[in-house]
């Protein structure tokens, strides 16, 4: 019971992590369609750029408030990620429309790849540990054989900061001008267009959204784990690809669920049966739901038209 | 990416010689700045690492050149956009003759002789490695390089089935790369079984399991597919990682026995190769053995496409690729058809992984990596998919390319002695893929030659080609 309880709340901080990074593939997947390959090395990217900022807050500015820098880091970090993803949009993927189907893919690919190296060769190629952020827990309670369940300060603030987030966001999309112009271009693009909607800057602005969640993301990550490396965009970028399918791709409240989920399922997994599978578990969700399932929990079914 | 100059003179229709100094200006500079707002605080700081402590390094001066480099390309780049809308607003008085003349382009023209050339020098590349450096020992890494450059073609050719044949975006090609690897080190390290019984089983292992991974993914659409196969790769990887009793984990499968030459070792005793064909002993005669072998087998995937290609089931492949929907209507079972290329190219993957296992003796999870795919996957892009030739200069290009780099040793005096340009290899590789994608799509090699032909062989371009739904 105690572990079961411990587990949920690892698995509910770990799930808005993938939450937050597969609301960019499920935008970018409901307005044009294409998989961003290169999403989860924006989200490494972003950690990159978190634990710089960081250092210089700390270090150089002085600033002993460690809630004050995370502040001020996330600020940062989602302006400059927002940069990469729209100059990404603009040299990789905007020239590409119209272009074969597996074009957009093949060069998300190709980002992917280069974000990665580009990352290595800056900044090397060694785990960067940061210094201990936030490092108390409160016990909630006390089990009969004296396993402690704590929740730690850090999944306290993970947690709020995701939803407080979400909520922001839910309400651009779902209030705002801009939501609505994004929301007509998934529809139907040409019509969008017709009505006077500037698609090529609606498509930038959600790539914008989409880098900003993501470095939202990085920094969260980079605060739950102490360490990242060049590497590790590519496998919390599959997970939360698998968030955004099992979800059901294209829906935004599918992604959080889906990102939950996968979550529970990944901490869960390592508790009960071996931590040694955990990802092979990830990526046979993936192929399962991919398979059976491909308009996931709350996504459309997909209808092909000739 | 259009710079402002070109969108006011496309729209007047009067091309002036001198394009817009001043907004090319603005604009590289624009570029500079945003160059300048990545650069910050990736580029602009390193983190380096001092015991547990992390501390930072400014590199201001990095950034300046970074920028610099950018608003330079950029400007070029204006001027480049500009003198060609110049050429195309006044139009030479051959154009109109240009645009109908069918005849053999020049790259035809070259490829008649291409062929031939590329392949003389692929079999008589040992002997002129031995002449030109003098010596079976010196040639040692040339020799080796040239193992390496063709166990690249071989997949390379072995993906382009599936992907430039079928249109079947497969990213997990190098899980039949590792099964054939494990299929050899196994069987030949449990039940010592000769490489020539291997190569064969391994092949037949590796398509039996094409078809396991290919059926249940054939139902997605291109890219669901790609992302499928990726998965299943990296299962792939992470079960040989884990499963330590039969495949010994992330240690990996250690002394495997060495290619012979038809049953004759290449040892230094009785009855090795060198003492049976009189000759005296140098290591030199397994690496040589090996460069032919790989050659053979990679001249078989060739030659095995180009044949399957005439059949129905090469045909089938293309039309699929074109578009599924018209080749469902005309009554072509696609579930047949994609499980064949599912196949063959993943039998073909097997073989090279076994060539793999024999070549290095050696064989763990962490040779079979995404990274290794996407390399793949990046040589059968920049050939020109559905190119043989393309593909063969794009893996040249691609993994002979950094090594002669790094032999350059002026390249060292210009970036200092640290310069390694492995390191930013897979940098380029990713840049380049993006550019292929961007200026053309098709490939080095966009030429196509159709497999069906009405009367007269015709050459057509790769742009003219329509690809469907797939």
């Amino acid at each position: 019971m105690e572990i079961f309880v411990q587990q949920l709340i690892n698995g509910l901080t770990l799930g808005s992590i993938y939450g937050l990074i597969a609301i960019g593939y499920t935008m970018v997947f409901g307005i044009i369609g294409m998989v961003n390959f290169a999403h989860g090395d924006v989200f490494m990217l972003s950690a990159f750029i978190s634990l710089i900022f960081f250092l210089i807050l700390t270090t150089w500015l002085g600033i002993s408030s460690v809630v004050l820098a995370l502040f001020f880091v996330l600020i940062i970090a989602m302006v400059l990620t927002s940069l990469w993803g729209w100059t990404v949009e603009r040299i990789a993927y905007r020239p590409l429309r119209g272009s074969f189907r597996l074009a957009p893919l093949i060069s998300a690919i190709g980002v992917s790849i280069f974000l990665s190296n580009f990352v290595q060769v800056a900044q090397g190629a060694r785990n960067k540990p940061t210094p201990p952020m936030v490092g108390d827990v409160i016990v909630l309670f006390q089990g009969a054989s004296g396993y402690n369940v704590a929740l730690s300060y850090k999944q306290i603030i993970i947690m709020v900061v995701t939803a407080v987030l979400l909520t922001i966001f839910w309400y651009v999309v779902q209030k705002t001008s801009l939501g609505r112009a994004q929301r007509a271009c998934e529809q139907d693009r040409k019509m969008a267009a017709l009505l006077g909607i500037n698609v090529d800057r609606t498509i930038s602005l959600t790539f914008v959204i989409g880098a900003a969640l993501a470095s939202v993301a990085g920094t969260m990550y980079l605060l739950y784990y102490g360490v990242v490396s060049f590497s590790d965009g590519f496998v919390p970028g599959v997970k939360a690809f698998t968030a955004a399918v099992l979800g059901g791709i294209g829906s935004l409240p599918g992604a959080v669920l889906g990102g939950l989920i996968i979550g529970l399922i990944e901490t869960f997994w390592s508790a009960y049966f071996s931590i040694e599978y955990k990802d092979v578990a990830a990526f046979s969700i993936l192929a399962i739901v991919l398979i059976f399932m491909p308009s996931g929990i709350l996504g459309r079914p997909e209808v092909e038209k000739v | 990416m259009n710079a402002p100059s070109i969108t006011t003179t496309a729209q007047t229709n009067t091309v002036s010689r001198n394009f817009d100094l001043a907004a090319a200006f603005k604009d590289a500079l624009k570029a500079a700045l945003i160059t300048l707002g990545l650069s910050i605080p990736i580029l602009s700081y390193k983190t380096n690492q001092s015991g547990a402590d992390l501390f930072l390094t400014s590199r201001w001066g990095l950034v300046a050149i970074v920028c610099a480099i950018v608003f330079g390309l950029r400007l070029v780049l204006h001027a480049f956009t500009a003198s060609k809308a110049y050429a195309k607003a006044t139009p030479s008085p051959r154009q109109a003759t240009e645009l109908v003349d069918a005849g053999p382009s020049a790259f035809q023209k070259a490829s008649r002789f291409g062929v031939p050339f590329f392949l003389g020098v692929a079999l008589t590349f040992p002997v002129l490695i031995y002449l030109i450096q003098g010596g079976l020992n010196e040639s040692r890494y040339w020799v080796d390089l040239g193992i390496l450059i063709l166990t690249y073609v071989m997949l390379g050719w072995g993906l382009n089935i599936v992907v430039g044949l079928a249109g079947l975006l497969d990213l997990g090609y190098v899980a039949f790369y590792a099964v054939g690897a494990y299929s050899y080190a196994l069987l030949s390290t449990t039940f010592g079984l000769s490489f020539w019984i291997c190569l064969p089983l391994a092949g037949i292992l590796a398509a039996f399991w094409g078809m396991i991974l290919g059926f249940p993914v054939l139902r997605l659409r291109g890219d669901y597919l790609a992302i499928v196969t990726l998965a299943f790769g990296e299962i792939i990887r992470l079960v040989l990682i884990n499963w330590v009793d039969l495949t010994n984990g992330g240690a990996g499968i250690s002394s495997i026995p060495r290619a012979t030459f038809f049953g004759i070792p290449f040892t230094a005793g009785e009855d090795g190769f060198a003492a049976t064909f009189g000759l005296e002993f140098n290591g030199m005669h397994r690496m040589i053995f090996l460069y032919y072998l790989i050659l053979a087998l990679a001249l078989l995937t060739n030659f095995v496409t180009m044949r399957l290609r005439k059949l129905p089931v090469g045909r089938a492949w293309e039309a699929l690729r074109e578009d599924e929907i018209a080749c469902r209507s005309l009554g072509i079972n696609t579930t047949n058809t994609k499980l064949t290329a599912f196949a063959i190219g993943a039998m073909f993957g097997g073989f090279a992984g076994s060539f793999f296992a024999v070549r290095q003796g050696f064989v763990s999870p962490e040779s079979f990596n995404f990274l290794e795919s996407a390399i793949i996957l990046a040589i059968v892009v920049m050939g020109g998919m559905g190119s043989q030739i393309g593909v063969a200069i794009a893996a040249i290009v691609l993994v002979g390319g950094p090594e002669v780099l790094r032999n350059l040793t002026f390249l060292q005096s210009v970036f200092g002695t640290g310069f390694d340009p492995n390191e930013y290899r897979l940098l380029l590789f990713g840049a380049g893929m993006v550019a292929m994608m961007v200026w053309r799509p098709r490939g080095l090699i966009s030429e196509r030659e159709p497999s069906v032909i009405l009367k007269e062989r015709k050459a057509i371009s790769g742009s003219l080609v329509k690809e469907g739904h797939g």
